[in-house]
């Protein structure tokens, strides 16, 4: 690849110009034709997002793994919180992960009512982890007066749960609208549902890192921490 | 500018001749074109670039004189908050990105980006990120009483950032304007990776690409680990300030070290990602100028790659005086040590490029030359640096600013220069005037060593940075009168610049498409290209579509 000398410019010239543009009348044609693999770009896109998406909750995750035992005063996280309901919640936020799936794979089977009835269920299902997150948050602001100036663990506390939280509304505001396109008959099974499939994994991620989220708060974070810094 | 470009793009779409004014910024406004993006980025890039530089000549003017009073201490920490924060977030990263907006769907033969309208929300959240931040200068006065711009250094440190020792909301514009910035380069990242993967053109594999392909390839993965961490540090900076929260603060058992582990965890990928366009333009440019085919374009790949990897692992190389403890130090020095290993790589093959080359020392190349030696003397540096012992003598003393701005200025910004004089005629299809042209370079040039090759004396002798003024008697006087003379230099450099882009716009000699003799496939397509780039999708045959094209009877296509 190293041997080529051009013998075109010598070091004196000005650059000559030359056209090596083709004449542009197949112009019209050419631009009808199809985007090449739009749904590549995407999956791409949407694999992109995740992996941005990733980097973000890693900061607070590590974050919140620094400040484990680190708040001698104020509410400590054993007596804080409960596991049974974030149990429940849990298990509802992931069992929409599999609602959705089988609502994407009705859409793949052409039946669009199955596909309202599947995302509908996947819809409630977040609702309920975003309301039973809501009352599990009262519970310890106005029971064991935890609050985000409490101390480091109260600090964390809200600040993961609370963004994983508004990144659930984000996913759960995605779901929702493709329900309500469904309903006024915007979505074409054998058009959309690798569209409507690429955006569940926004879906999946989130639940992913709930799973990450509660083992972190509700399991090595819940081990007594007896005051030491 | 704008608007005779518009004009020209008018004339090519339908011959409707000249736009008025307001047709035409109509037009660039609602446009979701790449190209036209790309020179909004880069123009919106070059105006912070001013007033950044102007910030920057205002404090060297502070010092040019030991024991000056120009400028108040308050106002100082202002400046070189703003100028650090503006050239890293105003002017680096918008003017690298914009390039990649303009070059990469022209390089890889597509017709836009992968997602046209996020290319333009991610623009449009830029313009607006920066703008919020300097509205800082008149709207943070808040309900304290205290007004005025961000004054807590670029990279912030806690405690300072904390409501106790920052009052008033400047330290909420600096969050918020970055941040919001910040989300317009994410979806740019996002825009560039599903491009560079999706949308290129029939027989461009990956080991075709053009080198800025590549690079921005990497920038982009960078970009999507980096920023959003910066993201979330802010977003808790943001929860300390406004809810009382304790992340940042270490009476409640918040840790201002942390702040720093997670500022710099960004801030060091941000290096490269402020670097690698430029190594980008370098291997596209150096190649062309030298009549020659890059050497070692795989090896060039591997060490691109390389770096990408490593710079996510030596970010605490700026905390060796904060006392992380022998381990952590040596392991920070060891991987700073091993990324100059893929960067020397690089280094050697545009040597090697250049070996036995037909050198032409037109301005693109002027610059380019500049940039390797330049890079050097700063890499060298950074090496230096990266000793700890070393370090602890040395930092937060001028020599890391003389070091740090050879790396950004000698490198990145002699590589946007470069970048500007070679692409100019393909986005106007005008070129730019050679004479004003090698001013500019020389003046920049001069200028640039004059300013910043003294900062390593004055640091090595004790000067700190960030101070606003210093004593007679500590022999910094001459080395800081040296620096500050260079800057009328290199703003008469700055000045020929702007000259020759609007003298070259008006009555610049025409460029044709292909004015340098080029390999790459953006110079097959005419000047300044049409909306839709090419009339027919290119087909590549080789890493230089365009040799194979004009010299079929020895294609590249043979030698790989």
């Amino acid at each position: 690849m190293q041997r080529k000398f051009d013998p075109i410019m010598s070091s004196a010239t000005m650059p000559t110009t030359t056209q090596l543009t083709p004449l542009r009348e197949p112009l019209r044609e050419t631009l009808r034709e199809p985007l090449r693999a739009p749904l590549q770009r995407a999956k791409v896109g949407m694999a992109s997002l995740i992996f941005m998406e990733s980097a973000f909750f890693a900061a607070f995750l590590v974050t919140y793994l620094y400040y484990i035992g680190k708040s001698p005063n104020g509410p400590q996280p054993i007596d804080c919180l409960e596991l049974g309901p974030v149990l429940v919640n849990s298990v509802c936020l992931i069992a929409s992960s599999f609602t959705v799936m089988l609502a994407v794979k009705s859409l793949a089977r052409g039946s669009i009512s199955g596909f309202r009835a599947w995302m509908l269920v996947t819809v409630l299902l977040g609702l309920e982890f975003l309301v039973g997150t809501g009352i599990e948050w009262r519970g310890l602001m106005v029971d064991k007066g935890l609050t985000i100036q409490s101390n480091a663990f109260g600090t964390n506390y809200y600040a993961l749960v609370g963004l994983h939280a508004f990144h659930v509304t984000l996913g759960l505001l995605m779901l929702m609208g493709t329900l309500v396109l469904s309903m006024f008959g915007c979505i074409n099974p054998r058009r959309d549902h690798v569209r409507v499939d690429i955006l569940t994994w926004y879906w999946h991620f989130v639940d992913v890192v709930w799973i990450f989220v509660f083992m972190l708060v509700y399991v090595i974070g819940r081990v007594p921490q007896g005051g030491a810094l | 500018m704008n608007t005779s470009i518009a004009a020209n793009e008018g004339a090519h779409a339908g011959g409707e001749g000249p736009l008025s004014f307001w047709e035409s910024a109509m037009r660039w406004t609602l446009s979701v074109d790449h190209k036209k993006l790309g020179i909004m980025y880069i123009c919106a890039g070059m105006v912070f670039f001013l007033i950044g530089g102007l910030e920057a000549a205002l404090m060297r003017l502070q010092l040019a004189r030991a024991n000056a009073g120009i400028i108040d201490p308050e106002t100082f920490n202002q400046l070189f908050t703003m100028h650090g924060t503006t050239m890293v977030f105003l002017v680096g990263m918008p003017v690298l990105l914009g390039f990649g907006n303009f070059l990469i769907p022209l390089m890889v033969g597509a017709r836009d980006m992968a997602f046209p309208r996020l290319n333009a929300f991610g623009f449009w959240l830029f313009i607006f990120g920066g703008l919020l931040l300097y509205f800082s200068y008149i709207g943070s006065e808040g309900l304290y009483g205290a007004p005025g711009a961000p004054d807590v250094g670029w990279f912030a440190y806690a405690p300072l950032t904390s409501r106790t020792f920052s009052r008033g909301n400047s330290t909420d514009y600096w969050i918020l304007g970055i941040m919001v910035s910040g989300f317009g380069s994410m979806t740019t990242a996002i825009n560039f990776i599903a491009t560079v993967l999706c949308m290129r053109c029939p027989g461009m594999k990956l080991m075709r690409m053009p080198m800025i392909a590549w690079m921005m390839l990497v920038v982009a993965a960078l970009v999507l680990v980096a920023v959003p961490v910066l993201t979330a540090a802010q977003i808790m900076l943001l929860l300390d300030r406004s809810l009382g929260a304790h992340f940042f603060d270490p009476q409640t058992q918040g840790s201002a070290v942390l702040w720093q582990h997670l500022f710099w965890f960004f801030g060091h990928p941000e290096v490269y990602i402020l670097v690698l366009p430029a190594f980008g333009f370098v291997s596209e440019i150096l190649p062309v100028f030298s009549r020659k085919a890059i050497f070692g374009y795989s090896l060039m790949v591997a060490a691109t790659v390389g770096i990408g990897f490593i710079a996510l692992g030596v970010w605490a190389h700026h905390m060796f005086v904060v006392g992380m403890g022998p381990v952590l130090d040596s392991f920070f020095a060891a991987s700073t040590f091993l990324i100059s290993v893929p960067t020397g790589i690089k280094i050697f093959n545009w040597l090697g490029t250049m070996w036995g080359g037909r050198l032409r020392f037109a301005t693109p190349m002027l610059f380019v030359t500049g940039f390797v030696a330049m890079f050097i003397i700063g890499g060298l540096t950074g090496i230096m640096l990266a000793t700890v012992p070393l370090d602890w003598q040395l930092s937060d003393s001028y020599f890391v600013v003389g070091h740090f701005h050879y790396v950004l200025f000698g490198g990145t910004v002699f590589g946007i220069f470069a970048a500007i004089f070679y692409w100019f005629p393909k986005a106007t299809g005008r070129m730019l005037n050679e004479h004003l042209g090698k001013w500019c370079f020389w003046l920049l040039f001069i200028g640039f060593t004059m300013t910043f090759m003294p900062m390593h004396i004055s640091g090595m002798l004790g000067m700190p940075r960030r101070i606003y003024t210093y004593e007679a008697d500590r022999g910094f006087e001459i080395w800081n009168l040296i620096s500050s003379i260079g800057v009328p230099v290199q703003m008469a450099g700055v000045l020929c610049f702007l000259w020759n882009v609007v003298k070259s716009l008006r009555s610049g000699a025409i460029a044709g498409d292909d004015p340098w003799d080029a390999w790459t496939l953006e110079w097959s397509t005419s000047s300044p290209p049409p909306e839709w780039n090419f009339d027919r999708i290119p087909t590549c045959t080789s890493a230089r579509p365009l040799w194979d094209k004009k010299h079929p009877e020895d294609p590249d296509a043979h030698y790989e």
